[in-house]
């Protein structure tokens, strides 16, 4: 597994911010990286329409989920494939390299698979003596960097492409190039195009698994995803549970929403749909087809508040939109997701103890649930998790403190008028003639980079009471 | 026979009590203006959201019955700030979704609740103010007023009718200064990090004075500027709407010039500015 550092989210946070490398790279999604008005959802008059029906399928979906979820493993078996029922992260690996023993396989050519990040999987592979390669472009780049992705649908957004010529003539063995796109794209698919034809195992994770056929779908657009299913002569679905919608059509019309908040993009390039082995008679396609279907802890998210986030279609307009995620990055939620889906789906994923700072890295801006196309209210969704993180006693005893105190005298309007009577009365004479302050010491946190307005005068329910008198 | 005016309960929220009176007194001034009578309950504190949204949720609800039973009396509740009036709008019915008898009375509060310059324009029907201001402002859009209660023509269309004022528009109005409440305490180098892209996004405006709703993301902003040592005023919206844009601004010194005081050692070197 990679190593998991959310517990760390402030420190890691620090140094993002003062890591100039990483801050350059940021700086080009730190405007609108998808706009999301403009070119995703502006131009399509009936967006709003097509979001509800994507949120009412989905939610069909969950509550019928037992048997969507048997009536797929059903197509997906009637079509000569195998299904792989896993409860947490080290079945499916275990599934996963029993396949490729069984195949004799070596290498395995890998679609892009955020599930696979979740179950630490290359890792496994390498361990267990097999070689896994990442053919997404930046999957491919952060592989020979030894990285995890930053970002759920752009993995390598925290390099610059003058990063990406670095590492492409240290791991390529040869002298620097210039930085330009289109020859690292070009370098990076003469580099790939033979390892797929040598992959004795191709591995994708699906956008969508589709109950009626068996089928399951990926969306790319570099048709690296197409390449890893068609040409390996096995091919593994590994994807969770949530995955699952009744029909093709379903698959589409939630595929529609997927493109526009994505990439901004109409639709995307590939969209590419495989139902059971190669039959006889077909001129291609897999010779063995295998899902490994995972839950890792989703199934019990069901009935609870957080349900709504199985909603999830990893679209990534909340991080694409996130001012916090655009200040640090990824990697420094120390975690597989990141962003603000990141922040609400990783303490069920590793536990509210060793997650606890990311869902209170949020300003509650609102920008992720005004943008997310499956309408899940992250905001809501972090403070339930600082809700069970307060009962739990596990909110730092600061904040407790804090809050408790003046939880106390909010409670109590005479106590509470007396208090912040003597509170302004103190700044004021601290500050008051300079008109701020800039240091406090209980808030350094603010004084540090900020002067700290100091009161105008009395209270305003002091002045009011002498102007207008017992109103 | 005159019509009777309807009483405004005035949420004069925590920071604009303690910090900026002025706001409150704008408030009251705009309020009336616009055919209302406003009373200021004497027994409120504060509208619970700090508690809210770190977690404690018990807290916010013994918060949230006090302000409940002492505004239900009034035809509408006002607030200077999205950020509170959110909280009694959007939230407040939320906290007693499990407690039928006061979930309605949270409904039936939350529907007369209303964010000052919203109330005045979408409540009221007020089209302009008779104020004066010379200069040219910008004006940041606070996320919840923004995305929770739908205010942004409002201000735009009450600031276009005060004389003299120059409203440039900010690029990225709409993304949040870094405030966020305790956010600002808990991750304060994120926080920085983000009031600094939106002061280098004000002064890129030319404008002389940042406008917004919220005292909250005011104060940030303002302390951000002062810090950078940029010569740009922070002022809520209703001040200048209300004729009161001629005071002090947040966090300027009565008596002009004076370097702002330190309470423990150390010289302030101004901050570079991103």
């Amino acid at each position: 597994m990679p190593a998991l550092t959310s517990e760390n989210f402030r420190a890691n946070s620090v140094k993002a911010l003062g890591n100039a490398q990483l801050q350059r790279a940021l700086d080009n999604i730190r405007r609108d990286f998808v706009d999301f008005k403009g070119r995703a959802v502006g131009e399509l008059p009936e967006y709003d329409a097509l979001k509800r029906e994507a949120i009412a399928l989905k939610n069909h979906t969950l509550e019928n989920l037992d048997f969507y979820l048997d009536t797929f493993a059903k197509n997906v078996e009637a079509s000569g494939g195998h299904i792989h029922w896993c409860q947490a992260a080290g079945e499916a690996r275990e599934a996963i390299v029993a396949i490729c023993k069984k195949r004799g396989a070596k290498t395995m050519a890998k679609g892009k698979s955020m599930v696979g990040e979740e179950i630490g999987l290359n890792a496994y592979l390498e361990a267990a003596g097999l070689t896994p390669i990442e053919t997404d472009l930046g999957e491919y780049i952060i592989q020979m960097r030894g990285e995890t992705p930053s970002h759920i649908t752009a993995p390598a957004i925290h390099l610059t492409k003058e990063d990406v010529a670095d590492t492409f003539a240290e791991h390529h063995n040869h002298a620097r190039r210039p930085a330009e796109i289109p020859a690292l794209i070009a370098e990076a698919r003469e580099m790939l195009r033979p390892r797929y034809h040598e992959a004795d195992i191709g591995l994708t994770g699906a956008n969508f698994l589709i109950a009626e056929t068996g089928s399951s779908m990926i969306i790319t657009n570099e048709g690296n995803g197409d390449l890893s299913q068609i040409l390996p002569r096995t091919h593994i679905v590994l994807a969770s549970i949530d995955k699952i919608v009744p029909t093709i059509e379903d698959a589409l019309t939630v595929a529609r929403v997927l493109a526009r908040t994505s990439s901004g993009q109409e639709f995307t390039v590939y969209n590419t749909f495989s139902t059971g082995a190669r039959r006889p008679g077909d001129l291609d396609g897999p010779e063995e087809f295998h899902v490994v279907l995972l839950d890792n802890g989703r199934s019990a998210l069901m009935g609870t508040k957080q349900q709504a986030m199985l909603r999830c279609i990893r679209c990534a307009a909340c991080l694409n939109h996130c001012p916090v995620y655009k200040s640090v990055g990824g990697h420094a939620y120390g975690a597989v997701y990141t962003g603000p889906m990141g922040a609400v789906i990783t303490p069920s994923l590793i536990g509210i103890d060793k997650a606890a700072p990311l869902p209170n890295a949020s300003t509650f801006c609102g920008r992720c649930e005004s943008v997310c196309p499956m309408g899940i209210p992250l905001p809501a969704l972090m403070r339930d998790w600082r809700e069970r993180e307060y009962e739990r006693a596990e909110a730092p005893a600061a904040l407790r403190s804090g809050i408790g105190v003046w939880a106390y005298l909010a409670k109590r309007p005479a106590l509470y008028a007396r208090a912040t009577w003597l509170g302004v009365k103190a700044l004021r004479v601290i500050g008051g003639r300079r008109g701020r302050l800039a240091s406090l010491p209980l808030g350094q946190g603010w004084t540090a980079t900020r002067d700290f307005p100091a009161p105008e005068g009395a209270t305003f329910r002091a002045q009011w009471r002498r102007t207008r008198g017992a109103a | 026979m005159t019509e009777k005016k309807p009483r405004v309960g005035l949420f004069v929220t925590c920071l604009v009590d303690l910090f900026r009176p002025s706001v409150g007194f704008a408030a009251v001034k705009l309020i009336e203006r616009a055919g209302c009578t406003v009373e200021v309950p004497e027994a409120q504190t504060c509208c619970g959201q700090p508690a809210y949204n770190s977690g404690a949720r018990q807290h916010t609800k013994d918060i949230a019955r006090a302000v409940i039973a002492l505004f239900e009396p009034f035809d509408y509740v006002v607030a200077p700030s999205g950020s509170c009036g959110g909280m009694i709008k959007a939230h407040y019915p939320d906290l007693f979704a499990d407690e039928p008898s006061w979930h309605a009375r949270a409904e039936k509060l939350a529907a007369k609740t209303h964010e000052l310059i919203s109330f005045l324009v979408d409540v009221r029907g007020l089209a302009g103010v008779d104020a004066r201001f010379d200069g040219a402002v910008t004006y940041h859009d606070s996320c919840s007023g923004l995305r929770e209660l739908n205010v942004h023509g409002q201000p735009r269309k009450l600031l276009a009718s005060v004389t003299g004022l120059a409203l440039k528009e900010l690029p990225g109005a709409h993304i949040c200064c870094g405030f966020g409440g305790t956010f600002c305490i808990k991750y304060p180098e994120i926080s920085t990090r983000m009031v600094s892209d939106k002061t280098a996004d004000i002064a890129a405006t030319g404008a002389g004075t940042v406008l917004a709703g919220d005292l909250g993301c005011l104060m940030n902003m303002a302390g951000r500027l002062s810090r950078e040592g940029r010569p740009i005023k922070a002022r809520h919206v209703a001040e200048v709407l209300a004729g009161m844009g001629d005071r002090p601004a947040i966090g300027e010194p009565s008596v002009p010039g004076s370097p702002p005081m330190r309470l423990h050692g150390g010289a302030v070197a101004p901050a570079k500015s991103r």
